[in-house]
């Protein structure tokens, strides 16, 4: 499917990416008119397991894949649906970012990849296939990398990034985030589920939200860019990060595992999200929630300044 | 088969592998000559934030010494360890993490087989055994992506409708045979047979590149993933 | 999973060029509508797939007024529902029009 619609700049500074569809995230993300489709919703590839449960399904199962522009040079992009089954991985929805993967690990020169996350994890009618489509991502994703493709994860939906997205995440070059986009991979409802109240309270969402949401994750490293949560705003992280992300190989990986065990050291005794801020030297580490993004952007920048080489 | 005579059929000549608090680290003479690094995850141990970066670490230690020793995964393994620390402090990052190190490994020749002894589930299972090239299995392990209460929880169908369901389709119950069929698990080993020969076996055999949706096909466990994949692939390269 | 198919005559060909649209998601109380220009000029078809069965009456009446206000020549639109209100579908449906009917430019 195609859409050529012009997309104006005040359009952008104006659409909310949490509000917005995958379909109009990717229109206006991209340069405008620039995106083409791959296996649309006229080809009608749907879920084959979803009659089983008498469940509705989507033309597109949920996902978004294609080719498009941005700042006038050629990337792949994916984007999720997080309103239809949460988002989630299956078959067909797992295969298609599979293809787009491995189509950018077999491109030369190697283009970027932008994955609009908007999941709850593994859809859990096709939960096998689902998991092992995660496992496929993520080595089509690291092929890709090692080939020099740059591949960014931008988080901000309804759905969040969970289960095996947030594992998906995890191996992108570079991740922004913004208020919105929570990353974690058990979900508050299961750590209450098995763990018990006292663990987790799913129903405190400002628990929810300082634990697992953008703030934190940009403050721990988890994320290199903190966003608002307007189209433009992603839009100039892309290009950012995509310029910033580092390539995959050993020293990179070197530098994870210190950078992963130096938070460890850190602040592996903190109890709370506002500790670990605290720590960071933030004075009034309560506010973080509370700050505007230019306002938590400073004082994130003073605390940890984004590193772009060891993710 | 216990731990310890896995451990003993797969090095009958013995093996440096030490098993602390849940975490297997160590290495092996393969029956060729060869040597094979080993990290696992053992007595059914939910995998957290400390033990990954012990796993990871030794992985890139491992690449780091050069060579083509292959890299052994034996998994007997909880979930991903639910908690609120392990979540404040990036859990997903930790888990990516370990997946990475295993795929940078197999790609730089140390070739990576995964053996699931026990259990595993979730975000463990895809960061240390299904992040290897060759996935196997010992017959009675009991992988499981989403088990059949909590599913039953959320569809707000019964247990026995749901396995009466699974009945007719591999794609979401758990069990091994399930994952076989799927493609992620290669092969069911024989526990009467030496595990050593099975594992020169494997690593003789199994070609690099990621063949789980084609095999997934072949079996009917999943229909479209593999062609939906590439076609997905081809109208990327070769755009209309 | 219950599902109708609809073929009805329509006054006139549905304006614009524009091959294809999508409007809508697959969710609790909403669905998603594919608006596609491929029949002949004067004919329309709309096919609903929907999980609620019982409701034929009410898609026909919902179905018959879309035709009738919008005289959809040449387009068939496939509908996958979530459970939406009639009175849902009947925007989607005009959305799904007015976005096929858009000038590209």
């Amino acid at each position: 499917m195609t859409d050529q619609k012009t997309v104006t700049p005040f359009q952008r500074h104006t659409s909310s990416w949490y509000e917005s569809s995958a379909r109009d995230r990717v229109r206006l993300l991209l340069d405008a008119g620039s995106f083409r489709e791959f296996i649309g919703p006229e080809a009608r590839e749907m879920s084959p397991h979803l009659d089983l449960f008498d469940l509705p399904k989507q033309f597109d199962d949920g996902i978004v894949v294609g080719r498009g522009m941005l700042g006038g040079k050629p990337l792949f992009v994916a984007a999720q649906e997080g309103r239809f089954m949460g988002g989630a991985f299956g078959e067909v929805h797992g295969a298609k970012l599979t293809g787009l993967l491995r189509a950018a690990r077999d491109t030369r020169p190697a283009i970027p990849v932008l994955i609009l996350f908007d999941t709850g994890g593994v859809r859990l009618q096709e939960a096998n296939a689902g998991e092992l489509s995660i496992s496929e991502i993520m080595r089509a994703l690291v092929e890709a990398r090692t080939a020099g493709a740059k591949v960014v994860g931008l988080i901000g939906g309804r759905s969040g990034c969970y289960g095996g997205g947030g594992l998906i995440a995890g191996t992108c070059s570079a991740l922004a985030v913004s208020e919105h986009g929570r990353i974690a991979v058990s979900g508050p409802e299961v750590i209450e589920t098995n763990r018990g109240i006292e663990e987790f309270d799913s129903k405190d969402k400002s628990l929810v939200w300082r634990t697992m949401g953008g703030r934190n994750r940009r403050l721990i490293g988890g994320a290199d860019a903190f966003v608002d949560d307007t189209i433009e705003a992603f839009r100039a992280a892309a290009l950012l990060l995509i310029e910033r992300a580092p390539a995959f190989d050993l020293d990179m990986l070197k530098a994870e595992q210190a950078r992963l065990t130096e938070r460890l050291q850190r602040f592996g005794d903190c109890a709370d999200a506002v500790d670990i801020w605290a720590r960071e030297g933030i004075a009034d580490a309560r506010s973080v929630p509370g700050l505007s993004t230019e306002a938590f952007t400073a004082i994130a920048d003073k605390a940890r300044e984004p590193r772009y080489d060891a993710r | 088969m216990t731990l310890a005579e896995i451990l003993a059929s797969l090095f009958p000549a013995g093996h440096d592998v030490v098993q602390d608090r849940g975490i297997l680290l160590g290495s092996g003479p393969l029956k060729d000559g060869g040597h094979i690094t080993v990290i696992g995850v053992a007595d059914r141990t939910p995998l957290g934030i400390d033990d990954l970066v012990r796993l990871s670490g030794h992985v890139l230690k491992a690449v780091e010494a050069g060579g083509r020793d292959p890299i052994l995964v034996l998994i007997d393994s909880d979930s991903q360890r639910m908690s609120k620390r392990d979540e404040l402090l990036g859990l997903n990052e930790f888990l990516a993490h370990l997946a990475k190190c295993l795929l940078l490994a197999d790609m730089q020749a140390h070739h990576t087989v995964g053996l699931l002894y026990g259990h595993s589930a979730a975000g463990a299972f895809i960061a240390t055994a299904m992040s290897t090239r060759t996935l196997v299995a010992l017959p009675g392990a009991t992988p499981v992506v989403m088990d059949l209460p909590s599913m039953s929880k959320v569809t707000k169908l019964t247990i026995e409708t749901l396995q009466e369901k699974a009945k007719s389709t591999p794609v979401f119950a758990p069990g091994l045979d399930n994952l076989a069929q799927t493609g992620a698990v290669l092969a069911i080993w024989d526990d009467k047979r030496s595990l050593a020969d099975q594992l020169q076996t494997v690593l003789g055999e199994a070609a690099a590149g990621d063949r789980r949706d084609r095999l997934g096909k072949e079996r009917k466990g999943r229909p479209k993933a593999a062609d939906i994949a590439e076609r997905v692939r081809e109208l990327a390269l070769h755009p209309a | 999973m219950e599902t109708f198919s609809y073929r009805q005559t329509a006054g006139r060909r549905s304006a614009g060029t524009r091959a294809q649209a999508i409007v809508g998601v697959v969710a609790s109380g909403n669905l998603e509508v594919l608006v596609e220009r491929v029949l002949p000029d004067t004919e329309c078809q709309i096919d609903v797939s929907t999980p609620i069965s019982g409701f034929g009456k009410v898609w026909e009446a919902v179905v018959a007024d879309f035709v009738e206000r919008r005289s959809p020549g040449g387009l068939k639109l496939s509908i996958n529902d979530g459970g939406a209100r009639a009175d849902t579908v009947a925007l989607r449906l005009a959305q799904a029009v007015r976005l096929i009917e858009e000038d590209m430019k």
